[in-house]
C-alpha cells in the first residue's frame, strides 16, 4: 500500500490542478515532529559555510590546551556557551607552493577549493561537493548570501564561475517565499497549473541539449552542460510545485521581510541585514527549501559610519597599541564579527525544531583567509565547526593541526556528509587524512 | 614643468611591469613563429547583462521593463566581455534569467497594447492552440533573438511548447507567452554560439559563417545583436561579397547606434560596472549619493562620445580635455557654477561645460568616475588610483604583494607628525618590500590628492597643504594638470586602448598566436591620428576579424550526453 502523500496525490488526481485537502497529515507525524512516523526518517542534515575574511589576532585565540578540556582565550570567549558543539581547529596552514599571496584571494581559494587554481579551470568549492550529496532534492541546491555587499561569494561548481551572492534580504525573501513557494503545512495543496505548463515548455529547451552540444567544442560543452544542469534545477523547482511537500511542523514562513538596510559594509547596515538573512536562512531550512548555504562576510568596505578607514585598511595601517599589544580598531572589528556569528548561533539554537533546535541538524564551517591579516600570514589559520549535523560529527574539542594543511578540515567535513572522496586539495594543500577526532 | 625624473625606479618591482610593457611595446621581441596570425579557437560567449537589456530593447522596445538584475560576469583580461566567454549560468543565475524572461514575455503578450504591436494574427479560438498564429509570432521573433533563423526543428519545438502550455492554461496568449519565455531562457539566446565554415580566401582555413559574422560585427559596433537589415544581408549572401560587407559596415558606422557600442566599450574598459557595489559614507561625502554615482559615469561617457565620435578627436585628448558635460549635482561636487537651462525643480539636465584653463581639472582622470570609483568609502587612496591608472588605462600589471609583507610602518591617520597621506606613504615606503609596489602606483595617485574620495576639490589634508608632485615612467609633474599631459603622452595609453578594443571586438583574450594583429592595429591607430572610429573600422574590415579555428573536441557528444542524461 502506498502511504506517501505524493503517491496519494498521484493516484488520486494524476497531477491535475485541483485543490486537495491533506487529512492524513497527523498520522504521519510522531509526537515531536522530529521524524515522519510513516518512514522513521530523521530530519535531514544541513551544511552551512560562514566565510569571515581577515581572521583573528595571533596570541589571543589559540587555547593552551587541546582536546575537550580547553579554555577559550579572549577573542573566542564569547563562544563558550556553544563550546560543547564546537570543534576549534588551530595550527593549520594555507600552503603557497611558491605562488604569491594574492591578498584575500589565495586563502579563500585554498579554504574553499582546496588549492590555488592554475589557469581558468578549477574544481568545485566544498559546499558544492556536499550539496551534490545532500542537496540534490532541495528546491535550492545552495543559497548564497553576503552580509557586507558585493556580487560574488565563495561558492562555485567545477570549471564554472563563482556563484552570485544575494546582498539584499528582500530579494532573497522574494526568491524563497515569493509566489512559487509551497507551504508544506498548508491544509490544502493546489498544484500550480502555470508550473505545469512552464515545466512542459522548459522541457522543450532541455530537449535541445543534444543539438546544442553537438555544435560546440569541449570547453564550451562543459559550460553549456552547466547551463543545462542549472536548467534541470529550475525544472526540479517547478516539479516540486506540482506535488504536495512533506509536512514540516517547524516551518512557519515569514509573512514579510521587514525593512532592510542598503547592502554595504557600514556596521549597522551589516548587523541589520545579517539579522534578516539569519531569519530567512533558518526559515529556508525549516521549510525544506535548502540544505546547504553560504554566508560571505567580506571586509573591504566594512567600517563604522563616519569613519575614513575600513576594517581592511585598519589591518594594514593601524599601529599596534604598545600597552594592549594589538591593533585596537582592527580588534574591535574582529570582536564585532565574532558577535555577529554568535548572534547567528543563538538564533539557530533558539529556533525550535523537533525535540531540539534547528542547530541540532547543522554543521557550520567557519573559515577565514589569513592567520594574521596585518601581515597576510597563511599559517595558524583559525577554523571552527559548530554542530554535529544530526549526529554525523563529534564535537567539543580543540584540535591542533601542527602545520598540516587546513584542507584536512574540508576533507573531514566532506566525508562526514557522505562525499565519497579519500583526498581533497592540490599540491601541498592536498589532504589525505581526515581529522578522525571529528568523525563518528 | 615636467621633465625626465632623476629618481631611480626601484628595480625589483619594476621588473614585472617592464616585462608586461616589453610584451606590448617592443615588437622586435615577438618571436618569428608568432609573426603570422593564427585564428583563435571559436568560443561561445554568454550575453552580458547590458547586451541582454539591449537585445530586448531592440526586439520589443525600450518600454519593456526588465524588472530585475542578471547574474554578473567576472572580468578577464580587463574586460567583462572576455569574461563572458568563460562563464556559464549557475542555478541561481538561471532563476534570474527565468524570472526576467517571464516578466518580459508577459508584458509583450499579456498586455493588450503591446500584443497589438507584436502579434499580427489572432488565434481561431482564444482558449485553444493555434500553430499557424504561434509560428507567425515565434519565427521572426526567434530570428532576432537567436541572431539567425530558427531551424525547422527549433520552430516546431517552440510551437509545440506554446500548444502544450495553451492546453494547460486554457489561454492561447498565456501559452504563447510561456513559449516566448522559454526562448528567452534558451542557450541559443543567452549564449552567442559561433558557427564556422571553410574560408574561401584561405585554403584549409575557416571563418565564421554569415550569421556569426553579423553577430560579431553587431555586438562590437552596437553592443547588441544584428538588426533586421543585417540579418537580411547575412541571409541573402551580401556579407560574402566585399562590396556588400563594406556597405553594411558603412551603414552601421553611420548609425546613431554606434554610440551605444562606444559607450558599452568604455563602460567595460573603465570598469563602471563596479559602481554597482561602490559605497560612500554619507556622513563624510553627503553630496555623493547613488544619483551622483550614476551622473559621474554618464559624465565620462558623454565626454568620450562627444570627443571621440562627434568631434573625431585624438583618443589621447580624453586625458587633457577641458570640455565635459555636467548636471547641477555634479557641478556642486566640482564646485563650479553651471548655467541650468531647465525649469526650477525640473529634472536635472546635462549641460556642456568647459573647465577654465587654470582649473585643476582636465581629462577623464579628474572626473569623479575615476577619483571616486578608485577610492575607499571614507577617504582617498593614491595607491588605488595609481593602480587603476596602471591596470585599467595602461594595461599593466602591478605585481602582487610578496608573501608575509610587513606593514609595520606607522600609517595612523591621526598621527601628529605624518598628517598627509603622502607623508604616511613615504614613511610606509621606508620598508623596502613595500617601496617597490608603492613606487609604481603612488606618485600618480598622489597627483590626484586634490580630489577627495568623492571627487571634490581640496587644498589641504588635516591642515597641511597637499603636495601633488610626482613622476610617471620618468616624466615628472607637479600637479594634476601636468599629470594629465604626461599620461596623454605616455605610449602605453594608446597601446592599451588598442589591446582592449581589439580583444573586446573578438570577445576573447589573445594568445601569442594572435598578438601580431595587435601590432598591426597599433600601427594603424597611430597612422589614423589615434581616432577611435577609424580603429573600429580597421578592426572589422581586417580579414582576421572573422577568421576562426575549429574548437578542439576530445570528448564525444554521445558519451557526454549519455553520462549526464
Amino acid at each position: 500500500m502506498n502511504k506517501t502523500r505524493r503517491g496519494f496525490l498521484r493516484g488520486t488526481f494524476a497531477g491535475s490542478a485541483v485543490a486537495v485537502s491533506l487529512p492524513f497529515l497527523d498520522c504521519f507525524l510522531n509526537e515531536s515532529g522530529t521524524a515522519l512516523a510513516a518512514t522513521g526518517k530523521s530530519l535531514p542534515s544541513v551544511f552551512g559555510n560562514w566565510f569571515q575574511y581577515l581572521g583573528l589576532n595571533p596570541g589571543r585565540w589559540v587555547p593552551d590546551q587541546t582536546g575537550s578540556n580547553y579554555r577559550n582565550k579572549v577573542e573566542l570567549a564569547m563562544f563558550d556557551p556553544w563550546k560543547e558543539r564546537i570543534n576549534l581547529i588551530s595550527g593549520g596552514y594555507y600552503h603557497l607552493d611558491g605562488r604569491p599571496v594574492e591578498t584575500h584571494k589565495t586563502g579563500v581559494q585554498i579554504a574553499t577549493l582546496g588549492g590555488i587554481p592554475t589557469g581558468r579551470e578549477s574544481g568545485a568549492s566544498l559546499d558544492s561537493d556536499i550539496a551534490d550529496v545532500i542537496g540534490r532534492q532541495s528546491r535550492f541546491q545552495t543559497l548564497d548570501v553576503t552580509g557586507t555587499g558585493g556580487r560574488f561569494g565563495v561558492s562555485k561548481r567545477a570549471g564554472a564561475a563563482y556563484k552570485p551572492v544575494e546582498a539584499s534580504p528582500a530579494a532573497l525573501y522574494r526568491r524563497i517565499f515569493g509566489a512559487d513557494f509551497t507551504d508544506p503545512n498548508a491544509a490544502e495543496f493546489v498544484p500550480s497549473t502555470r508550473a505545469l505548463a512552464k515545466a512542459s515548455v522548459l522541457s522543450q529547451v532541455s530537449d535541445q541539449r543534444r543539438a546544442v552540444l553537438k555544435t560546440v567544442g569541449a570547453s564550451d560543452r562543459a559550460r553549456l552542460d552547466e547551463y543545462f544542469t542549472s536548467l534541470r534545477q529550475l525544472e526540479k523547482q517547478l516539479a516540486m510545485q506540482l506535488e504536495p511537500p512533506e509536512p514540516l511542523p517547524a516551518c512557519a514562513p515569514p509573512p514579510n521581510i521587514g525593512e532592510e538596510a542598503e547592502p554595504g559594509g557600514e556596521v549597522t547596515a551589516v548587523e541589520r541585514n545579517i539579522d534578516l538573512f539569519t531569519s530567512l536562512l533558518i526559515h529556508a531550512v525549516t521549510c525544506g527549501q535548502t540544505r546547504v548555504f553560504n554566508v560571505t562576510m567580506n571586509t573591504q568596505g566594512c567600517r563604522k559610519a563616519g569613519s575614513t578607514q575600513n576594517w581592511h585598511g585598519y589591518t594594514h595601517e593601524e599601529p599596534i597599541d604598545d600597552a594592549l599589544g594589538y591593533q585596537p580598531e582592527t580588534t574591535w572589528f574582529i570582536m564585532w564579527a565574532n558577535q555577529l556569528f554568535t548572534n547567528f548561533l543563538r538564533k539557530l539554537e533558539t529556533t525550535p525544531e523537533g525535540a531540539g533546535s534547528v542547530l541540532d541538524r547543522m554543521l557550520l564551517l567557519w573559515q577565514t583567509d589569513h592567520g594574521y591579516a596585518r601581515t597576510h600570514t597563511m599559517d595558524n589559520v583559525t577554523t571552527m565547526t559548530v554542530g554535529n549535523a544530526g549526529g554525523l560529527f563529534r564535537t567539543g574539542r580543540h584540535i591542533a593541526l601542527a602545520g598540516d594543511p587546513v584542507t584536512r578540515v574540508g576533507l573531514t567535513v566532506q566525508q562526514g556528509f557522505g562525499v565519497r572522496t579519500g583526498a581533497w586539495g592540490s599540491q601541498s594543500n592536498r589532504a589525505t587524512r581526515p581529522i578522525t577526532d571529528m568523525l563518528i | 614643468m615636467k621633465k625626465p625624473a632623476r629618481r631611480v625606479v626601484v628595480a625589483g618591482f619594476a621588473v614585472g611591469l617592464i616585462a608586461v610593457a616589453a610584451f606590448f611595446f617592443w615588437p622586435e621581441s615577438t618571436p618569428s613563429s608568432a609573426r603570422v596570425f593564427q585564428p583563435p579557437e571559436v568560443k561561445a560567449s554568454r550575453l552580458t547583462p547590458e547586451q541582454y537589456r539591449l537585445a530586448i530593447t531592440d526586439v520589443f522596445g525600450a518600454h519593456i521593463d526588465l524588472g530585475g538584475r542578471l547574474e554578473p560576469v567576472m572580468r578577464e583580461a580587463g574586460l567583462l566581455v572576455v569574461g563572458a566567454s568563460s562563464v556559464s549560468v549557475t542555478a541561481a543565475g538561471m532563476e534570474q534569467f527565468d524570472a526576467m524572461a517571464d516578466a518580459i514575455s508577459e508584458q509583450v503578450l499579456m498586455h493588450d497594447d503591446n500584443r497589438r504591436v507584436f502579434l499580427s494574427c489572432a488565434p481561431a479560438k482564444s482558449d485553444q492552440p493555434d500553430d499557424r498564429c504561434a509560428s507567425e509570432f515565434l519565427a521572426p521573433v526567434g530570428e532576432r533573438l537567436f541572431r539567425r533563423p530558427l531551424t525547422e526543428w527549433e520552430l516546431r519545438s517552440f510551437v509545440a511548447a506554446a500548444a502544450a502550455a495553451t492546453k494547460a492554461l486554457g489561454d492561447f496568449h498565456a501559452g504563447l507567452s510561456l513559449s516566448l519565455s522559454a526562448m528567452l531562457t534558451s542557450p541559443q539566446f543567452l549564449f552567442r554560439i559561433p558557427v564556422i565554415e571553410e574560408d574561401p580566401d584561405r585554403s584549409g582555413g575557416y571563418r565564421l559563417d554569415a550569421y556569426s559574422r553579423a553577430a560579431r560585427l553587431s555586438f562590437f559596433l552596437w553592443n547588441t545583436g544584428p538588426d533586421a537589415e543585417l540579418l537580411r544581408a547575412a541571409r541573402e549572401g551580401e556579407l560574402d561579397s566585399d562590396r556588400g560587407f563594406r556597405r553594411q559596415v558603412d551603414r552601421m558606422m553611420a548609425s546613431p547606434r554606434l554610440e551605444e557600442g562606444v559607450r558599452a566599450f568604455f563602460h567595460d574598459m573603465l570598469r563602471f560596472d563596479t559602481f554597482e557595489t561602490l559605497s560612500k559614507d554619507p556622513a563624510l561625502f553627503p553630496k555623493f549619493s547613488r544619483r551622483e554615482m550614476a551622473d559621474a559615469q554618464e559624465q565620462t561617457l558623454r565626454t568620450l562620445v562627444y570627443l571621440l565620435l562627434d568631434q573625431q578627436r585624438d583618443y589621447r585628448d580624453a586625458f587633457t580635455t577641458k570640455k565635459t558635460f555636467l548636471t547641477p549635482s555634479l557641478a556642486a561636487i566640482y564646485q563650479v557654477p553651471l548655467a541650468h537651462q531647465g525649469p526650477n525643480g525640473g529634472v536635472e539636465s546635462w549641460e556642456p561645460f568647459e573647465f577654465p584653463a587654470e582649473d585643476p581639472r582636465a581629462g577623464i582622470l579628474s572626473h569623479a568616475s575615476f577619483t571616486a570609483l578608485h577610492s575607499p568609502p571614507g577617504r582617498t587612496s593614491p595607491t588605488d588610483r595609481g593602480k587603476a591608472l596602471r591596470e585599467v588605462l595602461m594595461c599593466q600589471t602591478v605585481p602582487a604583494p610578496p608573501p608575509d609583507v610587513q606593514f609595520t610602518v606607522v600609517q595612523n591617520t591621526e598621527d601628529p607628525i605624518h598628517k598627509t597621506v603622502r607623508q604616511r606613504l613615504i614613511a610606509h615606503s621606508t620598508v623596502p618590500s613595500c617601496a617597490g609596489c608603492h613606487r609604481i602606483m603612488d606618485p600618480m595617485g598622489l597627483a590626484l590628492e586634490n580630489f577627495d574620495g568623492a571627487g571634490e576639490f581640496r587644498l589641504v589634508e588635516n591642515g597641511q597643504p597637499i603636495d601633488t608632485a610626482g613622476d610617471l615612467d620618468g616624466m615628472e609633474f607637479s600637479n594634476s594638470l601636468e599629470l594629465a599631459q604626461v599620461v596623454r603622452d605616455n605610449p602605453a595609453i594608446p597601446s592599451c586602448l588598442v589591446k582592449r578594443m581589439t580583444t573586446y571586438a573578438f570577445g576573447q583574450d589573445f594568445t601569442q598566436d594572435q598578438r601580431v594583429f595587435l601590432k598591426q592595429m597599433r600601427v594603424r591607430f597611430r597612422e589614423s591620428g589615434f581616432k577611435i572610429p577609424e580603429l573600429m573600422r580597421t578592426i572589422v574590415t581586417s580579414p582576421e576579424f572573422f577568421q576562426a579555428a575549429p574548437a578542439s573536441d576530445p570528448v564525444s557528444v554521445d558519451a557526454l550526453t549519455a553520462a549526464v542524461r
